[in-house]
């Protein structure tokens, strides 16, 4: 059977590993949307933050022989910490200016950041190996499906929902959600607004901190990495909908799919799909599928 | 008014030695190295060459005695045709850069090449691999230092296919540099009787492969043929080996693989590719002393063959400025395919009159983790191709230089 012209069997493939790649573009799209629904922050330094996150994966096993699982734990914790340094110290005085200098502000530590990776590590990337456990593939009769492939994509999927019934449907999510309407009435209630805040930052900054680690194994760790996905998961954001939490899980992985296709319809365009999906959306839908407009 | 013979003498002295001095332009010589500092191919060229360069200015200066005064400027051009010729433009014109060297990403270095030809400067190549810069879009003004698609096809494309590989699928870089890699690899499988089965053109600097390998996969090709570099080549590698292509009994040929690139992989996924470079380090005693020294300056990192090749290059060129008294760079052209070559990496060579530099190929297998002693030490040599024949032969490369 042909679908597109192309055997159905190389296209759940395909598809698979569209899904794959769109679990990516989801963890970070939330990160972003978390941190945009909830501080009004275009968090341009997400990619770095993500490359971090690999990063600490590596220099956790180079130095002190920490594993994968460790390093899962451990690097959202300390590039968490660092994005709660960044809030305390310097997102914290624009809150009151207009979105253009917290872009900014992020944009150019993400430079910062990245040079500094790449002073150290150079441009090539290390290489990280894949844990003991997820060693080898599945053959699902269609295709060759690496283990641990199949452990991003559910890993990915539970963390995605995971965050979104935390905002959406528990009570800190609700305190949340309230602070970014109304700062003064809920700190009237008593609680602690300023920490809530930069607490939801550390959070998205961990968020894409355990992107990094994720895609430690299957990339290499490399300095750019960061820099060449972000501008995508910018788009996915925008599509989506701007700080829509649902919009970014959701458009993660639909983009992903469409762009494992693209990989296989047309191969040249596979860098472009995306953003001529964006395009589109914002002509028809200027807030983005999710979003509302306000 | 009467002049003393003196007087006279003195002013001609003087006169001569302005005339003597007016050859070098602005006394002294300005190299421009000009390359990707931060991205894919940063490691292969980037800060490295610059390191290379300032190495080569110091011994020959130290060597030869000259007085040569040497300053060397570096810029990023991002891989980027419009931005690289910028940057050159800039140089030649308000800078009083006299040659640029370097210059990986063949779409990049084809518009250098135009560039330099324009000014009537020079530019020295040892970056960019397509064959074109010494066949259709040869110039006078440009010397092709170090490897092209050619060289490359018949050296890897021809030892696969005569150890059994003769059914191939491309995974091609989509510009200038995968095109023609492709190309001429095509024609040598064609030409020892093997086939290719399909092909896919990727974008540069792509993170994930796994959807054109799986194509390959299913294509059935004994031979994955990887017509890209840097990044895209260890990464469609490590990824092949992650959905086990090699375990199923496809193989993989790195068309273009430098050292950096095996270095970053590590032996486990790289070993048993077959690569084609023109420099190693570990190749003979004036290789490995002139390596270390460089480690010493590059951060422990061993050269890459381009790093090499800006080495070489600029030495060449210092020899041909001391022997024409002259940085013109239409002149110093001519003077460079007019001397025969000889520096420490590359040995004896010539430079022909398309703007080919001829030297010995090197095609290399990369070790087992067991056969490799540490850190680099990474390549098995199989065989030397001599300069005659690691190249395109003269008259089939369509060069107008070579016509008239």
């Amino acid at each position: 059977m042909e679908i597109f012209g192309i055997p159905s069997q190389a296209l759940f493939g395909q598809l698979l590993i569209g899904l794959i790649n769109g679990s990516f573009y989801a963890l970070l799209s939330l990160g972003l949307a978390v941190i945009f629904g909830l501080l009004n922050i275009i968090n341009f330094s997400h990619g770095a933050q993500y490359m971090m996150g690999a990063f600490a994966a590596y220099l956790s096993l180079q130095w002190f022989g920490l594993n994968y699982w460790a390093a899962l734990v451990l690097a959202p914790v300390v590039v968490g910490a660092i994005g709660a340094l960044i809030e305390r110290t310097m997102l914290v005085r624009l809150y009151k200016l207009d979105h253009l200098y917290g872009l900014l502000l992020t944009f150019g530590l993400a430079l910062i950041i990245q040079g500094l990776f790449r002073n150290a590590y150079g441009a090539s990337g290390m290489p990280y190996a894949v844990p003991e456990v997820f060693m080898g593939a599945v053959d699902l009769g269609f295709m060759f499906l690496p283990k641990y492939r199949a452990w991003v994509i559910l890993a990915s999927m539970l963390i995605c929902f995971a965050t979104w019934f935390v905002i959406e449907r528990t009570k800190l999510g609700s305190y949340l959600r309230a602070a970014t309407e109304n700062p003064s009435l809920v700190q009237a209630f008593g609680i602690n607004v300023p920490r809530m805040i930069t607490l939801t930052y550390a959070f998205g900054v961990g968020l894409a901190a355990i992107a990094g680690v994720m895609a430690a194994p299957i990339y290499q760790v490399s300095p750019m990495m960061g820099a060449d996905i972000i501008i995508v998961v910018f788009a996915v954001v925008v599509i989506g909908g701007m700080g829509s939490i649902m919009g970014a899980i959701l458009s993660g992985f639909g983009l992903g799919l469409i762009e494992g296709l693209t990989k296989v319809v047309y191969p040249e365009a596979s860098n472009t799909v995306i953003f001529v999906i964006m395009v589109m959306v914002l002509l028809i839908k200027p807030a983005g599928l999710f979003g509302t407009e306000k | 008014m009467k002049f003393s013979l003196k007087t006279l003498l003195a002013v001609m002295l003087t006169a001569a030695g302005l005339q003597a001095h007016a050859q070098i332009s602005n006394g002294n010589v300005k190299i421009g190295v000009l390359n990707d500092m931060s991205g894919l191919y940063a490691d292969i060229s980037g800060p490295g060459s610059v390191v290379a360069a300032k190495m080569a200015v110091e011994d020959y200066l130290k060597a030869s005695k000259s007085k040569l005064k040497v300053e060397i400027v570096s810029a990023d051009h991002q891989n980027k045709p419009d931005i690289g010729s910028n940057i050159a433009r800039q140089w030649y014109d308000t800078d009083k850069v006299d040659m640029i060297i370097d210059v990986p990403t063949s779409s990049v270095a084809l518009a250098i090449s135009q560039v330099s030809r324009e000014k009537g400067k020079l530019h020295i190549n040892t970056g960019a691999a397509t064959a074109d810069l010494t066949g259709k879009a040869c110039s006078p003004n440009t010397i092709h230092w170090l490897y092209d698609t050619w060289m490359l096809a018949n050296g890897t494309g021809k030892a696969v296919v005569q150890h059994g590989g003769a059914s191939w699928f491309f995974l091609t870089a989509d510009y200038a540099f995968g095109q023609a890699l492709e190309r001429d690899t095509e024609a040598v499988i064609l030409k020892n009787g093997g086939k290719v089965l399909g092909k896919v053109r990727h974008p540069l600097a792509t993170q994930d492969f796994s959807s054109f390998l799986l194509q390959a996969q299913a294509s059935k090709a004994k031979v994955i043929g990887l017509a890209n570099a840097g990044g895209d080549t260890t990464n469609s590698i490590k990824q092949a080996y992650e959905f086990g292509i090699v375990k199923g009994g496809q193989t993989l040929a790195g068309l273009l693989v430098f050292l950096t690139d095996i270095h970053s992989l590590g032996l486990e996924k790289a070993q048993g590719l077959y690569l084609t470079e023109t420099f190693y380090w570990d190749l003979n005693d004036q290789t490995r002393a002139w390596s270390k020294r460089f480690a010493a300056l590059n951060n422990g990192k061993y050269p890459s063959m381009d790093q090499a090749g800006v080495y070489a290059g600029i030495i060449h060129y210092l020899k041909a400025i001391d022997a024409a008294n002259t940085d013109d760079g239409n002149k110093i052209s001519q003077k460079m395919k007019d001397m025969p070559t000889d520096d420490v990496l590359f040995g004896k060579g010539s430079v022909r009159k398309d703007g080919r530099k001829l030297h010995p190929a090197y095609l290399f297998e990369v070790k087992k983790p067991s056969e490799s002693k540490g850190p680099y030490d990474y390549y098995k040599l199989l065989a030397t191709i001599p300069a005659e024949q690691a190249f395109r032969p003269l008259n089939a490369g369509d060069c107008p230089l070579v016509k008239n």
